[in-house]
């Protein structure tokens, strides 16, 4: 009954949206406000009925409900709470039903607190919105139905790939939808502004915190699954340049490169036609990726059981809003009024360079990725892109970036002086210097560029502190002063700074893991040592034990350094019952320096198992600058200023229904 | 300086980077893509030794051997033709006789393919796309269906 009641919810959620694409677009062009009026409660509607739907599949997870085919797929009764409920998602149909929940999600959002936006921009928004949700509704209803019925009923389910139950991966789905699906919002009123002629700064402001939200959802979304591939997989390695890691990291890409430009056309109302096409690339990126990813058109390392019928349908939704979006921006892009000027050295030329980089780097990395598919298509030819396509033409272009990315800040407005910049960084460029030259002198083996890797890292962390020193005019006041000059910067400041630290801590770490890793693959018997990175190992035997729906053989490992114990690993080889499918647990022991990393393979014979084990010298750094980043993008958003929904400064042309409220 | 100008400045380096990536593109595609075989495919083809490429088909159902350490041997078939595999190395989880794998390596003497990476995959029904037309051309395996030798009876009686 429940079900039934979902999928009701789900029919229901189509309709409105029907209503939503048409009654408010149509209001705005003949200009009749109580059809664009419409479009609010139409937005909370759709909201709710899809939350219905949601929340029935839930129910219908949990529950352990196996009439519904969804459920009977991917779950199973002995599967652990969180893993059920993860299951919700951890699948095609409903992974989809997440999809448009977001979407929901987001144009409520427009419909709760966009009441300060000119009517006809909302209007049209809210419409655009619709579209999408209508043709990913429509996608599920037809095609990948959650709520169908099987009869008779199964005594029992076919359980959740364990792969997939994971606690990081339980929550990687829904942090990435909401990053793809956030930059909906911008193409949306990318497209409301085209429709309109028309945008300007109150746009801008508008577009930034939900590409920002996006981005910083996409951030984490991301490292989770980076992180997830690294201890699950058993591979030792973060990032295998595969067409779905590429999937998600486009949109990443062109979302940063749009975070920037944004901030040109809010504060200077400069890159209008830029920022409008950039928005709508990079929804059009994550619409790419979906399809990617839910067309199985690519091999992949990480693809899941995939049905290339229901690609062409995404293939099809992916056609009619990007071909149409950017029809509509040839035709109306040129009316667009032109923004404020500025010369080439300065913070506007700075972000331009930062979109520069950013889109190519986009671009090559969408080459990569889609070059086997036309090649096949041309001439049958099958062939793989791997990482050193990736490592050779993604990392060169990284480098300038990386090198240009503290000046950013320093520079003015409309014209920047290079030179004091320069001396305002002369501490980071030292600091940098210093680290090559002591990695050089101390790191023996490794490739030679890996300390410029190392000191680039150090330079854009360095130059990031250095704003924020610059900004408190440290250089004439005291210890006391300082901090108070320093808690009294805007925290969209501290943003900038956190975020590019981020980036710069990352790098140190992508760096140090590249160049120095070791791995040894050995055939170890009970009692026998091995030594990696100063550690030294030693295998004590394996030992069966039962976990809830598993049961798995543990590796019994002994880690010491210097004759005195360190801790002890337990890597493990699991079979899980259903379905049934072997995994690898992977015994990682993190220290200050670095990940020890030991896998257990194959039994040998004669009790000797093959042993797989890593160094990872400061491979968290990838992920702690990630998070760091998402701290960096949590400052600015709640930045007075920025703030959601918080009334801009500069009143919207056409009155707003409700007076804003005094800053 | 005019408008013109200074937009000049922006497109003049835009195209620029533009160019570079683009010179980057072209050397790196020209040098480091590598190309997807099916062992009938290294007759037919004459793929010679050293070429790095990417090998794959079907586990052959009682070919794998361990052998000393870390080493295994195994066998591709598209059922037409076999060609063996040595591996120095932990397969990945879902390695089974009678599943698609796809190897990546060089042709040695004596037809012996070195491997230096098995690809893993995460789901059991998951065909690598090459592997799956691959064996479609041979009429041997259609969408949904578990490969003809599949070890995993479950799978192919529950599947719709």
């Amino acid at each position: 009954m429940i079900v039934e009641l979902g999928h009701f919810a789900l029919v229901l959620a189509f309709l409105i949206c029907l209503v939503q694409v048409i009654l408010p677009a149509w209001g705005a062009q003949i200009g009749e406000a109580r059809l664009m009026r419409v479009g609010e409660p139409a937005a909370l509607l759709q909201l709710g009925l899809l939350i219905v739907a949601f929340g029935a599949l839930t129910h219908a997870y949990i529950v352990s409900d196996f009439s519904v085919s969804n459920v009977w797929a991917n779950s199973h009764s002995t599967k652990p709470l969180i893993y059920r409920i993860s299951g919700v998602w951890g699948n095609h149909e409903g992974s989809m039903l997440l999809w448009v929940l977001i979407l929901a999600l987001f144009g409520a959002a427009v419909a709760a607190f966009g009441s300060n936006l000119p009517t006809t921009l909302r209007a049209n928004v809210l419409s655009v919105q619709a579209s999408i949700a209508l043709a990913f509704l429509l996608f599920i209803l037809l095609t990948s139905n959650p709520f169908t019925r099987l009869d008779p009923v199964p005594l029992d389910g076919r359980g959740l790939n364990p792969i997939l139950q994971d606690p990081a991966l339980a929550f990687h789905p829904p942090f990435l939808y909401a990053g793809y699906v956030g930059f909906s919002m911008a193409y949306s009123f990318a497209i409301a502004g085209l429709i309109e002629g028309r945008t300007d700064a109150a746009w801008a402001r508008w577009v930034r915190p939900w590409t920002l939200a996006a981005w910083m959802c996409l951030t984490v979304g991301i490292a989770m699954g980076s992180w997830w591939a690294y201890y699950e997989l058993g591979w030792g390695g973060w990032w295998f340049w595969d067409p779905v890691e590429n999937a998600s990291f486009m949109p990443w890409l062109a979302g940063t490169a749009l975070l920037h430009s944004a901030v040109v056309m809010e504060k200077r109302e400069a890159l209008k036609v830029w920022t409008i096409l950039l928005a709508i690339l990079t929804f059009s990126l994550s619409l790419m990726g979906a399809f990617l990813v839910r067309s199985g058109v690519l091999s992949s390392v990480h693809a899941f059981a995939v049905d290339p019928q229901r690609g062409v349908f995404i293939l099809g939704i992916m056609s009619v809003f990007i071909g149409g979006a950017l029809t509509l921006y040839a035709w109306r892009a040129p009316s667009l009024r032109q923004g404020g000027l500025f010369a080439p050295i300065s913070r506007e030329g700075g972000l331009v360079l930062n979109n520069v980089l950013l889109t190519t780097a986009t671009g090559t990395v969408l080459v990569g990725t889609l070059y086997p598919l036309a090649l096949e298509a041309i001439n049958g030819a099958k062939i793989s892109v791997g990482p050193p396509y990736f490592n050779a033409t993604f990392v060169p272009l990284m480098v300038p970036l990386l090198l240009a990315l503290p000046f950013g800040p320093l520079l003015a407005w409309k014209r920047g002086d290079v030179y004091a910049a320069l001396q305002r960084l002369m501490i980071a460029g030292l600091l940098a210097i210093g680290a090559a030259v002591v990695v050089f002198a101390f790191v023996e083996r490794g490739p030679w560029l890996a300390p410029f890797a190392i000191a680039l890292g150090v330079w854009v962390v360095a130059g990031a502190i250095s704003e924020l020193l610059f900004r408190a005019r440290a250089g004439n006041a005291q210890g006391a002063e300082v901090l108070r000059r320093l808690g009294n910067l805007p925290r969209s400041v501290y943003g900038t700074a956190i975020a590019h630290a981020g980036v710069g801590i990352m790098v140190i770490g992508i760096a140090a893991t590249s160049a120095w890793q070791s791995e040894k693959i050995l055939t170890m018997r009970p009692g026998q040592t091995a030594q990696i990175a100063g550690y030294e190992l030693t295998f004590k035997g394996v030992a069966p034990n039962d976990g809830p729906n598993y049961r798995e053989i543990i590796g019994l490992m002994t880690v010491s350094r210097g004759g005195s114990l360190v801790t002890e690993l337990a890597p493990s080889k699991r079979q899980y019952n259903a379905p049934p499918q072997a995994t690898s647990e992977a015994g990682i022991y993190v220290a200050l320096a670095g990940d020890l990393y030991a896998v257990l393979g194959d039994d040998a014979g004669d009790g000797a198992w093959a042993v797989r084990l890593y160094f990872n010298p400061l491979v968290r750094l990838i992920w702690i600058g990630a998070v760091i980043m998402f701290i960096g993008g949590a400052f600015s958003l709640s930045d007075r200023r920025l703030r959601v929904g918080a009334p801009s400064r500069r009143r919207p042309r056409r009155p707003a229904p409700t007076p804003a409220p005094a800053e | 300086m005019t408008r013109r100008r200074r937009r000049g400045i922006l497109i003049g380096g835009a195209l620029c980077v533009l160019a570079v990536a683009v010179g980057l593109v072209l050397m790196a595609l020209r040098d480091s893509i590598v190309f997807f075989h099916t062992p009938s495919d290294l007759t037919a083809k004459g793929i010679p030794e050293g070429q790095r490429i990417r090998l794959g088909g079907l586990v052959a159902t009682g070919s794998v051997k361990r052998g000393q350490g870390a080493d295994v041997e195994f066998a591709i078939t598209d059922t037409a033709e076999q060609v063996t595999v040595r591996y120095r190395g932990v397969l990945p989880d879902l390695f089974r006789e009678g599943q698609g794998v796809v190897t990546e390596g060089k042709l040695e003497a004596g037809r012996v393919f070195r491997a230096d990476t098995v690809l893993a995959k995460h789901d059991e029904n998951y065909m690598p796309p090459e592997v799956a037309k691959a064996l479609k051309e041979k009429g041997l395996w259609q969408h949904g269906v578990p490969p003809p030798a599949a070890t995993t009876p479950q799978t192919a009686s529950e599947k719709k």
